[in-house]
């Protein structure tokens, strides 16, 4: 065969059928959008019940991470992101669910090296450039004297 | 004992015969279109088992017990198995096996598996001195996504070219000398080929350029043409695969497109089942032609069949440091006739 | 209408959020884990430049729920700490801040883990 690498990739390409973006980003932007709408409420539900304003969005947060670990555990949460790709992904039930998820999967190798390292597989990395990205501000903060 | 004929090829001098044969699926493979040919479908696909790897050895198990079966034999009569599977030191089989007490080869050859499978019996049966050998392999959904990919759970979304890896298992035992058939007359050993196609979901696209150098090979070897043959079967080329093997294929002249099929195509409904390019995995190709090839071959509706087992040869640890795909592709030619060459 | 308002702008602006993690899945070779890795610290940057308080202040939850939103809450964080005990806080800020959202993942991943098995996908 005499085709070249880069002829290859390219008839691969006319043959590889394309992401159907054209539902894939509405059908995102509906159910991250609803997610998103369902904290509110959460907000407006705490905020009513006497929990201060300042600590009612964190509380929604969890309750979130919470709801997205019950239906990772029962099976659902990957059916919705089939459909709603990074509507489920980018909010905080998406960082939940890449948690949950291994840790469930990996239960069969053990509740140490299985259920409680691999529970960092996939969202670890979220942690940890998150958190390295904070300090350097707060280096650049303190060493910029602002 | 079996003689070289051109670059790649072997043709048996007294060509082995499939004496027994048997698949077992589960659930989706159960509800596709090929479900009813299937020996066993199981729709619990734990198989009883604890974890999944213990499912997929347990699958591959009883698949080789009822082809050992099918052929009217038992454990005492078989020389050897060619086994293995997707998983990590290919534990799927040997932990499978273990028990049965048959002398062991493993082999690792991706979803090529079973094509490598039965050249190396055939070549055995055929002036090796062995008389009953098993070719088996078997691959479970589970197992690949949680080695391969990502937890069963996780919400990811798959892209259209990504292929749904068959929970099911094949096995066959090759006899030599005689028999009623199939006989495996000759077989051709794939080269690697690696095209620097780099997507992991799109395994088609990575193994279509091995099937089309073998393919290509064969007939060269052999002086035949596509139109010589009943059947030309690829094994998890899927959609995309299949449509760039043609588009390959038809630039070296060889117009394979009214002979082929692709057994990653056939066992689902790709209109009903959620599969996206088609089907892969060791035991699309193992099940679909132990359910549903070979029972053909044998009331001789099919004569002459090319099988082509292709195989994408990356590893996890490989998709991460960035590697292309290299692959590689077996054939092995059966027909319901015996007789000589090709 | 006042009532409504806060609901529309948290789904319209956390939908848009989503909406470009979906462009970066579907027109670029980033996989999930990046995406969210660059949403986190896109945040933490926009959290730093004071923009991101602003958007929460507008949309609520449509900007807190997204990850960014998470990234901007780190670097709220530290500047918190910083400013109530120094350079200390440069290192204790991101984590105090985080600490709920953190733990509660934990603990949910451990504890589904324990109760639930993961199923078939057939």
């Amino acid at each position: 065969m005499s085709l070249t690498n880069q002829e290859y990739e390219e008839l691969s390409k006319r043959y590889s059928k394309n992401s159907k973006a054209m539902m894939n980003i509405p059908k995102a932007f509906i159910i991250g959008g609803l997610i998103c709408a369902l904290g509110q409420g959460l907000i407006a539900l705490y905020t009513a019940l006497g929990v201060p304003e300042d600590l009612a969005p964190g509380a929604c947060s969890m309750t979130l991470v919470l709801l997205s670990a019950l239906l990772t555990g029962l099976g659902v949460y990957d059916n919705i992101a089939k459909h709603a790709g990074a509507g489920t992904l980018v909010p905080i039930t998406g960082f939940a669910n890449a948690m949950v998820s291994p840790a469930l999967e990996f239960k069969s190798e053990g509740l140490i090296l299985g259920v409680g390292a691999k529970m960092f597989a996939i969202a670890g990395p979220v942690i940890v450039y998150g958190l390295s990205a904070s300090v350097l501000y707060g280096l650049v903060m303190v060493l910029l004297g602002l | 004992m079996a003689k070289k004929l051109g670059k790649q090829t072997y043709v048996m001098d007294t060509p082995p015969t499939i004496a027994g044969f048997a698949a077992i699926g589960s659930k989706k493979e159960g509800e596709g279109p090929l479900g009813q040919y299937f020996d066993v479908i199981n729709f619990d696909s734990t198989f009883s088992q604890k974890t999944w790897e213990k499912a997929e050895s347990k699958l591959a198990h009883d698949t080789v017990e009822l082809a050992v079966k099918k052929a009217g034999l038992s454990y005492q009569d078989i020389d050897c198995i060619f086994a293995g599977d997707l998983l990590n030191q290919c534990i799927g089989s040997t932990f499978g096996v273990r028990e049965l007490g048959i002398p062991y080869l493993g082999i690792y050859g991706a979803c090529s598996t079973m094509a490598e499978g039965l050249m190396l019996a055939a070549f055995l049966a055929d002036g090796g001195g062995m008389q009953n050998i098993i070719a088996s392999t078997a691959s479970h959904f589970c197992t690949a996504e949680r080695q391969y990919r990502f937890p069963l759970e996780y919400g990811g979304q798959r892209t259209p070219t990504s292929q749904w890896t068959v929970t099911g298992s094949g096995a066959a035992v090759v006899t030599a000398g005689g028999g009623a058939g199939p006989f495996i007359r000759a077989a051709t050993v794939g080269t690697i080929e690696d095209k620097g196609i780099k997507d992991a979901a799109n395994m088609g696209a990575a193994m279509a350029p091995a099937a089309a150098a073998t393919i290509q090979q064969f007939f060269a070897d052999t002086g035949t043409r596509p139109e010589d043959y009943d059947l030309i079967l690829t094994g998890d080329l899927g959609q995309v695969g299949s449509d760039l093997l043609y588009e390959l294929l038809l630039r070296e002249d060889v117009d394979i497109k009214s002979r082929h099929t692709d057994c990653g195509l056939l066992i689902y409904d790709p209109d009903k089942q959620d599969v996206h390019a088609g089907a892969s995995g060791c035991g699309c190709c193992a099940s679909v032609l132990c359910s549903y090839i070979l029972p053909s071959v044998v009331a001789g509706r099919l004569k002459k069949l090319l099988f082509i087992a292709t195989g994408a040869l990356l590893s996890p640890t490989s998709t991460q440091q960035g590697e292309s795909i290299p692959s590689v592709a077996h054939l092995v030619y059966i027909t319901s006739e015996p007789g000589q060459g090709v | 209408m006042d009532m409504i308002l806060p609901y529309v702008w948290a789904f319209l602006v956390g939908g848009a959020i989503c909406a470009v993690g979906q462009v970066l899945i579907d027109f670029t070779k980033l996989t999930p884990a990046r995406i969210l890795v660059s949403f986190v610290v896109l945040g933490v940057l926009l959290g730093a430049l004071g923009i991101y308080q602003p958007l929460i202040d507008f949309a609520g939850a449509g900007a807190s729920v997204p990850l960014t939103g998470f990234g901007a809450l780190l670097a709220k964080g530290v500047r918190d700490a910083v400013a109530e005990n120094g350079n200390i806080g440069i290192l204790t800020g991101g984590l105090i801040a985080s600490a709920g959202g953190v733990t509660a993942a934990i603990v949910c991943a451990l504890s589904v883990a324990l109760v639930f098995r993961p199923k078939d996908k057939a």
